[in-house]
Order: structure tokens, then sequence, then C-alpha cells
């Protein structure tokens, strides 16, 4: 089967040439979910960015190919690219206050992409973001389209931007840390909601987070990230009972389980940091852009 | 158990609510805490669980004396501080110390770590060997003493926080508040973070309230634990017992919402009518 994305041996670099994405690779199949797990500063969110082609100025790649449903994102023009880009893809962003226009009701910026972008009737946009709001389990949307995000909880909020990430049919979403800012009731029901859509969809997502536990709920498979490079790629299920990398087993050992307190919550040994940092040196001392 | 290091009973917090102020005049008073009846027994930490809205850090604060209640007793050795003046409470700080959740903005970015630790011990009293008992700070956190010349900036989210930690204990105080310490942080610094407090709360024998909206940090840390919700506590209990035997549909809740590090297919069905 043909990945819906597929990204191989992507590196990006800073002007101070700082590599930031050590050749990663990493695909995603249709209906799937990937989740992209790592600490701060590993690149999981940057990854998502080129994807979506808003990579801050300063990162240049430097070396590799994406693509989205087998078209080399490098092969195409600019606007072609994100036309492909905006029609095929969507963004559940982390926090939803910010992605959302204060000064905005919330019924206009639902349909805004898929009036202006997508160019579909102002009538088609507006049935299609109801049914989405259902789907979200949105009971009252006529109030929920009518109000400004700051009337909204931090859950409904999310749930509106799920419906609308949804709401064109994209083949591929990128969530990127869509529950962190919520607590953990919501959290649940949100990671529902999407596992819910993406499953009645089929939709692909890219799901980057820095919670081992939510990527053991949403997840089919998992790629970790350690300073831009993917330290280990397994099936979820895979992952999580027969972790092959340091890192992989320092980061489950170090996250908290009230199930089984003495053996969680370890602190990362300083061996697997070292070594961590021994595999990043040798792997940029063996690495030319354009023949790594 | 211990006897109690704070006593707080039939605790009241009404704070301006000022998305209803009107255009001219006072914001009306929306009560925060309803009511709560709590002991901290010396030498312990307590976990204060809640969501946000639920009133904890609101609790922290007023067992600080951050906050007057409007109402209630918070008793600290015998001795009703809830109504104490300002001047009053002056002798007392020392006791009553706090670590908060963001070091960087709880960190002042013009001052060397050493005059950051250094400060509370001056306006206490303890200038005297200070060099001493700045380096006796930070060898208690493990953190280097070329450290004390650095600044907040040049440190990582983790050191920062010990900093923060290192501040708070510098004092010996009696009762140290942590305000979510460990949320901004990667889970393998949070790791390091939890088990340097839990070192030191036993070493020191401090009486710890530990603030968190995740339950699932407590279990280690925690002697005992009170959740709450709205204002109100919805159970209190021994740590374990909590854990392993929920009394509160709310508590079942709030655990059952934990994605734990494990595969489990069922979690994200929609729960079975009941």
């Amino acid at each position: 089967m043909e990945p819906c994305l597929d990204i191989r041996s992507l590196s990006a670099v800073l002007p101070n040439g700082q590599r930031v994405l050590r050749s990663v690779s990493l695909s995603v199949q249709p209906g799937e979910v990937r989740a992209l797990v790592g600490e701060s500063g590993a690149g999981k969110t940057m990854i998502g960015k080129a994807v979506l082609g808003v990579l801050p100025k300063s990162v240049r790649i430097v070396e590799g190919e994406m693509l989205i449903e087998g078209e080399d994102l490098g092969r195409l023009g600019e606007k072609a690219r994100r036309n492909l880009i905006g029609a095929r893809t969507a963004l559940i962003p982390q926090d939803p206050l910010t992605a959302l226009n204060p000064s905005r009701r919330i019924g206009p910026q639902m349909t805004d992409r898929l009036v202006r972008i997508l160019r579909w009737s102002g009538e088609r946009a507006d049935k299609r973001i109801r049914q989405l709001l259902d789907e979200v389990q949105i009971r009252d949307p006529e109030r929920v389209l009518k109000s400004y995000p700051h009337e909204l909880s931090g859950g409904m909020r999310q749930r509106v931007l799920i419906a609308a990430a949804f709401a064109a049919e994209p083949r591929l979403i990128v969530a990127d840390e869509p529950t962190t800012a919520l607590d953990v009731t919501v959290q649940k029901q949100i990671l529902r909601l999407i596992a819910q859509l993406q499953r009645d969809h089929g939709t692909a997502i890219l799901f980057v987070t820095h919670d081992l536990g939510v990527v053991a709920k949403i997840s089919q498979k998992v790629s970790v990230l350690y300073a831009g490079k993917v330290v280990e790629e397994a099936d979820t299920a895979q992952l999580f009972a027969a972790p092959q990398h340091a890192y992989t087993r320092a980061l489950i050992a170090a996250t908290p389980r009230y199930t089984d307190p003495y053996a969680s919550l370890k602190p990362v040994d300083e061996a697997v940091l070292a070594g961590l940092a021994a595999e990043i040196a040798a792997a940029d001392q063996s690495w030319r852009p354009g023949h790594g | 158990m211990a006897e109690p290091l704070f006593s707080v009973r039939g605790l009241k917090v009404a704070l301006p609510d000022m998305t209803r102020k009107p255009l001219i005049g006072r914001a009306p008073l929306a009560e925060i805490l309803k009511g709560l009846d709590f002991d901290l027994p010396k030498g312990s930490v307590t976990g204060i669980v809640g969501e946000s809205g639920s009133g904890k850090s609101t609790l922290g604060r007023a067992l600080v004396r951050l906050l007057e209640p409007s109402e209630g007793s918070i008793s600290l050795q015998g001795r009703d501080i809830a109504h104490l003046s300002e001047a009053e409470l002056r002798p007392l700080r020392r006791d009553l110390q706090m670590i908060f959740q963001d070091p960087m903005s709880s960190l002042n970015p013009r001052h060397t770590i050493f005059s950051i630790i250094a400060a509370p011990l001056r306006q206490n009293g303890l200038g005297d060997r200070l060099k001493e008992r700045v380096a006796d700070a930070l060898q208690r956190v493990g953190l280097p003493q070329s450290f004390a010349s650095r600044y907040r900036h040049e440190l990582s989210g983790g050191q920062r926080q010990r900093v923060g930690i290192a501040r708070a204990l510098a004092l010996s105080p009696k009762f140290v508040l942590a305000d979510e310490i460990v949320s901004g942080l990667d889970v393998s610094t949070q790791a390091q973070i939890l088990t340097l407090l839990e070192k030191l709360a036993a070493e020191m024998g401090l009486t710890v309230a530990f603030i968190s909206h995740d339950l699932s940090v407590i279990r280690r840390l925690c002697q005992q634990v009170i959740v709450m919700r709205e204002g109100k506590i919805v159970e209190m209990s021994a740590t374990d017992a909590l854990f392993d035997n929920p009394k509160q549909a709310y508590t079942r809740d709030l655990l059952a919402a934990i994605p734990l590090p494990e595969i489990d297919a069922d979690w994200l069905q929609p729960a079975s009518p009941a």
C-alpha cells in the first residue's frame, strides 16, 4: 500500500549549521495513527511543521524527501505544493485558544478553510461543519457557532478544532500535542473522539506527543525521537512489550504509573544519555548533506 | 499519626470575580473554597489533587497566607494564622516556603543563582556565613558549586527547578508548598525532581503540600492525598487506600482517565452504558 505520508531521510539545519533533524525517516499508512514521541527539543513538532510546510524561516531542509500519497513535495512548485498540503492535510493544534482568532465567532472561523481554500459554497461548508459538530458530540451547535473562543471551555474549543480538522476530509492530520493543555478527564474524552473520527473517516494521523501513556492508547505505530533523530521505530504494542533502544526503556521507566509506583518514575541513567550523545555524534560524523 | 503542623477548619476563601465585574465599582466575590477541614501531619507529604478550577492552588496560597481566608481557621502548631496581619506574619514566613511551577518566571533573570538563594537568607537574619549556607543549599539539591555565579537562562528546566528547591529549603522551613513543580518538565527530569524532593522531605522532616493536577505522580511521594473539586474536598485518605480503594466516583474517574503507558485496547472505547 502506498503510504499516506512518507518521510525519507529528512535533515534540517539552523543558520549556524547545527542539525535539528537528523536523517529522519518515517511513514504513516492510510488510516493509521503514528505517534511521534520525544522530550522537549527532540524535534517532534518540527517534523509536523515540515509536513505542513510551515517550518520557521530559520530552519532549512538540506536533505531528504517528503511524499504525501506518493507526490513528492520537493518536486512541486510553491503553489502546487501549498494546494496539495491544503487539500490533503489538516492540523489539530496544542492550544486551541491561540489557534482561534479571539475576535471572531467560531462559525466563520470553521468554514473559512472550506470556503476560501477549498472553494466550497457557504451553504455546503455550513452543512458540513454542523455535521462534524454533531460527530464531536456538540449538542448545541447554534450556540457554539455564535460564540467567541473565550466563551467556550478548553475541551469545547478542542472539539471545535477537531471538527474543523476533519471537515475537509483530509487524508492526513498532524495532531500536535492536542490534549496536553487539558484536564485529564477531558483529555480522555478528546482522545476518544479523535480515535472515533479517525476510524470513521479512515484518516491517517501523525500524533505528536511527549506522553508515552497517550502513545500507548492512541497509536498503532510509534517513532521515538531524541535530538532530531529517530532512535526507535516499532508497532506500538511491540514497543511496550520489548523496547529495543536503551533510551526508550529509560523513557518508559521514567513515565509515572500509579499502579506500580516503585517501578516507575525512575530518573534516566546518565549512561543512557552518554550513549545517546555518542550515537548522535557518530551519526553527525559520517553525515554529509546529500550523501546521508 | 503525628500531631498536625496545620489544622484547618471550615476554611473558606472568596475572591473578586473579574468576569462579573461591572464597568464601575467592585467585582462581586466568588467563593473559591467552600469550607474545608483537614490536618497536615507534621513531617508528612500531602498530595492535593484536582482539575483546573478545583481550588487547589488557592488552598495552597491560603495555607502560606498569600491570601486571607474569608472564614474558618488555619492553625499552625496551635496558633490560628488565618487573619494575622502582614507584620504578625513576617516572623512566620521563613517557616512557610514555596516552590512554584515555573522556575523561569519565579527566578529573577538579572540575579545570579547565588543572590537568588541568598536573598531570603538575608531577609530572615541569616546573612552571616552566607557563602557557606548557599553552598550547602546547592549541594543539597545536587547542583555543582560553580552554578552560584550563573544566571537562570544558563540553566535547564530541571536545574532551574533545583534552584527553586534550594531557595525554599535554605531557610530550613517547617513547611513547603510545592505547586505543580514538575508540570512543565520532561518525564526524565520530572522523575529526578520528584526523587530529590522525596529524599529531602524525608531527610529534613519537612511537612509538604504537593499540589498537582496529576494523580500519577502523587503515589510515590505522598503519604496522604486530598482530592478536590469545585472548591470542596471530594475525598481524603492515606495514599495507598486512595489508589487501591477509591471511595468516591470522582476519584475513580480521575484514576481511570490517566493513560498508563501500557497497551489497553478497551481504554478508548466509549464507557458501556451502566
